[in-house]
């Protein structure tokens, strides 16, 4: 039992790679990084990750598999790496992820893959996401790329929204054969990748190569297109001769609190706060136009507890907020961000205030905001989520300082393309109702997938759908029927 | 990449663009706007569309100088281009036959009625413009709006032109003589939008106005454009940018357009400091950018 599987590149007995501990992911330090916006983790070395992959059991049942979106082949990818063969490693790993750069640096491993890991029910699970990470810059350090082509099929695709459902559902359709053009709103592609997760976690110029990449694969791409109000579904179909439509516009509109004081100058939805700083370069102000407000020196607050909000947070920091708390109305168990990024956020001197939630803003002198009137919470019966239902208690209210508020409780369906598609069915939320196996809408020719279909949710789970939806476009496009 | 086919001054400070746009064109309806990006280290601003060529794919902007953007793009000439135009967005205005809808334009709101008044003009209102500016050679489609009108009358604050005062001056006049109105649309600085909404409310005349909060995306994605209308939050760029004159909190979105003053300020200063290096920056920061986008056409 504990010898390596017959014809393992790994020598080491099984009972010896337990004894290996987890690799840890060299950081730069919070004293820092505080300080800029450079990426946290700078990644493993090519001994570190030949490391880290030595402790991999090759289970005969890779659970780890199963429980990714995509069913990446971990285990047959980290062999390769054990094996010193980073390139084939690569390669593995694109049959069934085509952003690994992205995943490795975003995905919620906990949630997925390690979480399944059978090392993490002895200890810690393999670092798998970091290890798809070094793969991928591997491979972009090392500039040799095997460009697919494929035999042109004469037929043609539109991708609405260029974020991870799109840009992987573009992938799989141009390796098709067919003709394949995304519209993306904005003038930047890559969607919440670009516009929402700061440089920090993910540096603009790893979505950029993947961009050039599949400009190189054929993909095509018009920016500043609103679908809906530039072109209609309908106009693409009928006049542009579009045979498909795959629809990937996320989640996109802020919800608010509905809490007086939302108005104050001082608060903002967490999409302005990081589309300012992020796609528009607020933090660059004056060398970019698009103006933020000065954050030095001023106390700050986040309203949530998902990857959104430390976002803000943290990126306020590095803004030189003073006093930058996180306020969440359940308890720290409930938080929906990644683990990495709240263990990040403490060590850089973030404020948790668990089961606090606002019940209004108040004014300074001057009209902006001076403070958030918060009450203490208690834990009830569970919700509808299953998680267990915050409760104000009575007589707890209390004041917090601040200059600057930001809400990240969410987001709800963008309705322009629902309301200018005639036909297309959505659910009682106002997203696109589509078939999870197949993506199709009840519109012939017209998919959908992501978070317009799911609500906000994940990058590997957006990309899954793009890739469901590839496949059935491919197999609609082939067979002609619906 | 947009190219600017035509580009003239129409008073100080004022220019009219006519840019290529063959999607936004065919699109274009009275009462929606574009946004645009000048250059890579450029801000979005949104502009109404004043008027659409869809025939020959042009759309063209009525531009006022205020601050860093709008002085530069108002420094273009025919043959540049401008990096992002993107639309049409915002609601189209509401256009049916009211029966007497009054028009009133202050400043650049002169240009950006213009479109509404004529649709409803086509329709069969019958039109009443008022159009403001503070002297004779501000006073900017003064032609091309008394050719969609009933009567137009111009007031100037100076009184070098027209009727002396404000247009709420006129309005009230026609107000007091008791001129049958059933609409009243409103386009200009907030608080003439203001002062216009305070005198129809008491008449219970229904008044709409185009408001104008700092936009980012222009597509309900930041939620930085919200007005608060009727005590509720609407984002300005999806749900208007027209609303209900009555139901509006003028000096909510007076106060959110001040947030960035100061940083406002350091902008233009810069941009005076050396306006050609600014100008420049456009002309090849937006040749280059186009490279960066994949040669976008
Ligand atoms: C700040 C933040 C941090 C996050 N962090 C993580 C994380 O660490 N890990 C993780 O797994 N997930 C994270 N998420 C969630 C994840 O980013 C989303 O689930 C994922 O991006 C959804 O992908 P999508 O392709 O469905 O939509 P999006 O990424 O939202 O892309 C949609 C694109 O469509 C465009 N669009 C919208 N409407 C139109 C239209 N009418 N016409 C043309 N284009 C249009 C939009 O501009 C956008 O570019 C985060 C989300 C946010 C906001
Ligand atoms: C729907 C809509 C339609 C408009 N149509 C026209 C038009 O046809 N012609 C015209 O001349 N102007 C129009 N405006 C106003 C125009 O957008 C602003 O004058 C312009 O953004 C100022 O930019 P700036 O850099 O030159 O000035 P700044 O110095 O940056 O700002 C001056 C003032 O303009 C406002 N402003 C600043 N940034 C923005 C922004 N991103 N979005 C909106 N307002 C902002 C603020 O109130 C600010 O105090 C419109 C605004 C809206 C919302
Ligand atoms: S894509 Fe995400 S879930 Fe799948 S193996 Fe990679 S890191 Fe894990
Ligand atoms: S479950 Fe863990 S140990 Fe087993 S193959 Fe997958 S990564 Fe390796
Ligand atoms: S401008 Fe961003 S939601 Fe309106």
């Amino acid at each position: 039992m504990s010898q390596p599987p017959a014809g393992s590149a790994n020598p080491l007995p099984l009972k010896d790679r337990m004894k290996i501990p987890r690799q840890s992911m060299p950081e730069q330090p919070a004293q820092e990084r505080i300080f800029n916006f450079f990426e946290v983790n700078r990644g493993y070395s090519e001994e570190l990750a030949r490391q880290e992959a030595r402790r991999c059991l090759e289970c005969a049942k890779p659970t780890c598999m199963d429980n990714c979106p995509v069913g990446v082949k971990v285990r047959e990818f980290v062999q390769s790496i054990v094996a010193g063969d980073f390139r084939g490693a690569a390669a593995i790993i694109r049959q069934d992820n085509v952003l690994p750069a992205i995943t490795g640096r975003v995905c919620p491993q906990e949630d997925h893959c390690e979480a399944a890991c059978k090392l993490h029910k002895k200890g810690e699970s393999l670092g798998i996401g970091y290890l798809e990470r070094f793969v991928a810059d591997y491979e972009q350090r090392m500039g040799i790329r095997h460009v697919p082509t494929a035999a042109a099929t004469g037929r043609k695709v539109a991708i609405v929204g260029s974020g991870p459902a799109g840009l992987s559902a573009a992938g799989d359709l141009v390796q098709k054969g067919h003709r394949v053009c995304v519209f993306e709103a904005l003038h930047e592609l890559g969607g919440v990748l670009v516009y929402g997760i700061p440089e920090f976690r993910l540096p603009k110029q790893i979505i950029r190569e993947q961009l050039d990449y599949m400009r190189a694969m054929g993909v095509e791409f018009e920016t500043d297109v609103v679908v809906g109000r530039t072109v209609t579904i309908d106009e693409l179909i009928e006049e542009e001769g579009y045979d498909a439509v795959f629809i990937a516009t996320g989640a996109g509109s802020p919800l608010f609190l509905g809490i007086p004081g939302e108005h104050l100058n001082g608060v903002y939805s967490a999409n302005e706060f990081l589309t300012r700083i992020n796609l528009m370069h607020a933090w660059q102000f004056p060398a970019y136009d698009q103006p933020m407000v000065d954050l030095h020196g001023k106390d700050l607050a986040v309203i949530g507890g998902g990857n959104t909000a430390l976002d803000a947070i943290r990126s306020a920091l590095r803004l030189g907020a003073r006093k930058a708390y996180v306020l969440y109305r359940r308890s720290e168990a409930e938080m929906p961000a990644r683990a990495e990024e709240v263990k990040h956020a403490r060590q850089e001197g973030i404020e948790f205030h668990m089961l606090t939630g606002p019940l209004e803003f108040l004014p300074d002198e001057k009209g902006w905001l001076g403070a958030a009137r918060c009450v203490r919470m208690a834990l009830g019966e569970p919700d509808a989520s299953g998680r267990r239902r915050p409760q104000p208690i009575a007589g707890s209210e209390f004041d917090v300082p601040l200059s600057v508020a930001v809400i990240a409780v969410g987001t709800s369906a963008n309705p322009v393309i629902q309301s200018t598609t005639p036909g297309l069915d959505t659910d009682n939320r106002g997203y696109i109702a589509a078939d999870p196996a197949t993506q199709r809408t009840s519109r012939r020719g017209v998919f959908a997938g992501g978070d317009i279909v799911t609500g906000s949710a994940t990058v590997i789970l957006a990309m899954g759908a793009g890739r469901r939806a590839a496949k059935s476009i491919h197999e609609y496009l082939c067979a002609g029927s619906w | 990449m947009f190219l600017i086919l035509e580009a003239k001054s129409i008073a100080p400070g004022i220019r009219r663009f006519v840019i290529q746009a063959p999607r936004i064109a065919r699109k274009q309806q009275p009462g929606q706007f574009v946004i645009l990006r000048l250059y890579e280290h450029g801000e979005r601003i949104p502009l109404t569309i004043e008027s659409s060529d869809s025939a020959k794919g042009t759309i063209s902007i009525v531009v006022q100088s205020v601050g860093k953007t709008t002085r530069l793009l108002n420094s273009l000439q025919a043959g540049d281009t401008i990096l992002d135009v993107v639309g049409p967005l915002g609601k189209p205005s509401e256009i049916k036959n009211f029966g007497t809808v009054v028009v009133i334009g202050g400043g650049v709101g002169a240009a950006m009625a213009f479109p509404t008044a004529a649709a409803l003009k086509r329709v069969g209102n019958t039109v009443i413009s008022i159009i403001g500016a503070r002297s004779r050679e501000f006073v900017i489609l003064e032609r091309e709006l008394s050719a969609v009108s009933d009567a137009l009358t111009v007031t100037t604050d100076d009184g070098s032109y027209g009727e002396p005062g404000l247009v709420t001056g006129k309005l009230r006049q026609l107000l007091d003589q008791g001129t049958h109105i059933d609409l009243v649309l409103a386009v200009g600085p907030i608080p003439m939008m203001k002062a216009v909404a305070d005198l129809t409310r008491a008449q219970r005349i229904p008044t709409i106005v185009s408001l104008n909060p700092i936009m980012i995306d222009g597509t309900g994605m930041c939620g930085g454009c919200r007005v608060l209308v009727g005590g509720k939050s609407r984002f300005a760029c999806v749900d208007g940018p027209e609303f209900d004159a009555h139901q509006v909190d003028f000096d909510v979105l007076l106060q959110r357009n001040s947030i960035y003053r100061g940083q406002e300020r350091e902008s233009l200063a810069e941009f005076e400091h050396d306006p050609e290096a600014q100008i420049e920056l456009v002309r090849t920061g937006s040749a280059e950018a186009c490279v960066l986008a994949g040669g976008r056409s």
